[in-house]
């Protein structure tokens, strides 16, 4: 256990006492506003409301005294931008400059009826949050907020009471698993880590988040980084690790920059930095940047563009655990999977693992997005049914129009089909049905969309994102791809379809790394749930969507 | 800590920005990207006196330093138009068309994806996944959201785009 620094005050004590004045200065408010600054709020126009809130706020006398804050997400983007009354949790949405006065005009009252949207609705109610627990509810820029709603107590915790062995088998019994999307057992992989033979030792936050349909690592990162820090914090302690990095994609400056004020605000109150909250333990944390290459997301791909080279993977073993950045022991997770690591110090391991299913604990945040009623960010139990999931949840499909499928996992994943609607939505049962969990981005597709399209759509992303380093993926996605474009154009022949199948069977199990290996999925699954479609597409030159320009002689006489 | 003898291309004070981030990172090979990084937030692009002094500077073969550019999709080795065109096209705008959105929108600027316009003015790109999924299909005019887009109307709302910037800039 780590040695405690002689001093007066006990820097934890001080961390209270901040938490304290905090909690102190928030009830001299009867009422505080949070209005939601994530990008998506942001690009809605949230920071206009937010400057007239203040500017009313200031300008008016409210009884009992009102605060304004900038928060997080409450995951209803579609009603974005959104704002949200603590304590009396009343949210609203699609706020207008013009709406703040009879907001602030209702503020302990009656909701606004035309902007309110009561939380007890199963969007709401069906969600389970651990993840996102205090997204929307503390300023995503300020420290001192976080530390008031429970922030870094689990930190403390592990420092001052936990031996680095002990949170290892804290959140090994918990049955963490890694977000990213593999799903590799959060426990084991840190054990290994903290096992592994140097003094020198790095943990790395992917936060690349490369699925081209997703964005809830960046609602982390944006809403409440310091919940971030102090997953990545305890790791550190765990696996014995003195620098860190987290790499955040490029797309998302706001998170580089929030992140950046995160880790300065942190480094201040020395929950990073020299011998962090008084212990002996020392460790940094640095932000690195892509540029925009979706292989980056794979981990000795980030570990080479970390080290300021092309973001090419390398074969495995040895793994990063062993041998990462410059060679020594690294451990890499995902953003949400460090997210849950303080709810689960704080909680305890039986806690996390009484939620989700036999082999896949805890809650996953999902991007629901596609044909569906309410489009956002949702964080839900595992274990829970994609029915339940879209029909409850996502408020079914719109325009009377008939579900066809749920594509999970992104461009390593596969699309589930009506018939499977019931399935529990976990680890194992998505991977026995050829899908996968992947990072969290599921796209809802009606009777309009056409699956070959799909497949297309995904194989031309894999292709351009190949980095060209082995044959099978840079020659092998390609030739895919063509053929997929010579169906959708209606001049292949079943012949084409029995190479498509082969070609996809070579492409998986001879790629270098997860990129090439798992871009096959997507034709894989929808060959297996929709053939129907391919052949329609072969035989009959027909697509029964009316998406894919087919040159059949039928539209080339139309078109002449 | 390493140093630097390299010199910058020209006496452009802005390099000094480019020098304080190769110089807190010592000057390593492992600055490369972040350098890149700076050198385009400072001067919009890189071109190849950039990108000598950057190989230089941290001790790099050019070939390296090139590699590293062309690799990345972020780095633009052109200069951009002050404006900008982006089209989505992640997997929700894609199952709404946004492949058709794209194909109007290179009409109505007369410009193929990942150019800038003949007056250097608007540079038109795709991104995957701009993270407003509910508005599928999302067209970005200088980070504003184009909204109800159609592939039928997406042309005037360009072109309506176009004519706004030309009157103020
Ligand atoms: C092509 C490819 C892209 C990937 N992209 C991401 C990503 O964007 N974010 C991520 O966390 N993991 C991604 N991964 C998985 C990582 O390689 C790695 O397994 C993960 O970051 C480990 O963290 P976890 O155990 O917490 O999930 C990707 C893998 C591959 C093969
Ligand atoms: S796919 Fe276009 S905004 Fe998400």
């Amino acid at each position: 256990m780590s040695t405690r620094r002689p001093e007066h005050r006990l820097p934890e004590d001080e961390l209270e006492l901040v938490s304290q004045q905090e909690q102190e200065a928030k009830q001299q408010y009867r009422h505080h506003v949070y209005v939601c600054v994530g990008a998506a709020c942001l690009s809605a126009g949230s920071a206009d409301v937010q400057a007239r809130l203040e500017a009313e706020v200031a300008g008016r006398s409210i009884a009992g005294g009102c605060a304004v804050h900038g928060g997080g997400c409450r995951g209803l983007c579609v009603a974005g931008p959104t704002v949200t009354i603590e304590p009396d949790n009343v949210l609203y949405g699609q706020i207008k400059p013009d709406d703040v006065a009879d907001i602030l005009d209702n503020l302990g009252g009656q909701p606004v009826e035309r902007l309110h949207r009561p939380t007890d609705k199963p969007f709401f109610m069906r969600q389970q949050r651990i993840v996102l627990e205090l997204a929307g509810k503390v300023n995503s820029e300020r420290i001192e907020d976080y530390l008031a709603n429970g922030g870094y107590t689990s930190l403390i915790k592990a420092l001052h009471e936990m031996t680095p062995a002990q949170v290892i088998n804290e959140i090994s019994r918990s049955g963490l698993r890694g977000r990213g999307g593999a799903g590799f057992p959060t426990g084991l992989k840190w054990r290994t880590v903290a096992k592994a033979e140097g003094d020198v030792k790095y943990v790395v936050c992917n936060g690349d988040e490369g699925d081209p349909g997703a964005f809830m690592d960046r609602s982390v990162m944006d809403d409440y980084p310091f919940r971030l820090l102090e997953g990545i914090t305890i790791a550190a302690y765990a696996v014995g690790a003195q620098q860190g990095f987290i790499y955040i994609r490029a797309e998302y400056p706001l998170s580089v920059k929030r992140v950046q004020n995160a880790i300065r605000q942190a480094r201040k109150m020395n929950l990073i930095g020299d011998q962090v909250v008084g212990t002996s333990f020392n460790f940094d944390l640095k932000v690195r940047v892509g540029a925009g290459a979706f292989v980056c997301g794979e981990e000795t791909a980030l570990l080479a563009s970390i080290e300021g080279q092309r973001g090419q993977p390398r074969p495995r073993p040895p793994y990063p655990a062993t041998s990462g950045l410059w060679g020594h022991p690294t451990l890499i997770n995902n953003v949400e999977t460090f997210a849950n690591v303080p709810a689960i110090i704080r909680n305890g391991a039986a806690w996390f693992a009484g939620i989700g299913t036999e082999q896949s604990k805890g809650t996953k945040v999902f991007a629901l997005t596609g044909k569906i009623a309410h489009s956002g960010l949702i964080e839900v139990p595992m274990g829970i049914t994609l029915r339940e999931i879209i029909y409850d949840i996502g408020g079914g499909i719109p325009n009377g129009k008939r579900f066809k499928a749920a594509q999970t996992g992104g461009p390593s994943g596969g699309c589930i089909p009506e018939s499977h609607l019931d399935i529990s939505v976990d680890y194992e049962a998505l991977a026995e049905i050829g899908s996968i969990m992947g990072s969290g981005g599921m796209i809802i597709m009606d009777e309009d969309t056409c699956m070959v399209d799909v497949a297309k759509y995904f194989m031309k992303f894999c292709m351009e994102e190949s980095c060209g380093k082995c044959i099978p993926c840079r020659v092998g996605t390609a030739q895919i791809y063509h053929l997929l474009e010579k169906i959708t154009q209606g001049a292949a022949t079943m012949a084409d379809l029995e190479l498509l199948e082969e070609l996809c069977d070579v492409v998986k199990h001879t790629s270098l790394c997860g990129l090439g290996q798992a871009a096959p999925n997507p034709v894989v699954s929808t060959l297996r749930f929709f053939r129907d479609e391919y052949i329609a597409h072969i035989v009959d030159g027909h697509c029964p969507t009316g998406i894919c320009p087919l040159q059949t002689p039928q539209n080339a006489i139309e078109e002449s | 800590m390493r140093i630097s003898t390299a010199s910058p291309p020209n006496d452009d004070k802005r390099w000094r920005i480019v020098n304080a981030t190769m110089r807190r990172h010592g000057y390593q090979a492992h600055a490369l990207i972040e350098t890149l990084h700076t050198i385009q937030e400072t001067f919009g692009y890189l071109d190849e006196s950039a990108m000598r002094y950057a190989a230089a500077s941290l001790h790099l073969p050019l070939s390296r330093v090139y590699g590293v550019a062309t690799f990345y999709n972020h780095f633009m080795l052109k200069p951009k138009g002050v404006h900008s065109c982006v089209v989505c096209v992640g997997t929700a705008c894609y199952i709404k068309n946004s492949n058709h959105i794209v194909k109007q929108v290179e009409r109505a600027l007369d410009v193929v994806t990942g150019e800038t316009t003949a007056d250097g003015k608007i540079s038109l790109s795709v991104a995957h996944c701009v993270g407003m999924c509910w508005l599928a299909p999302v067209l970005l005019l200088d980070d504003e959201a184009a909204t109800d887009l159609t592939p039928e109307n997406t042309v005037d709302k360009v072109e309506e785009w176009v004519a706004y910037v030309n009157e103020t800039t």
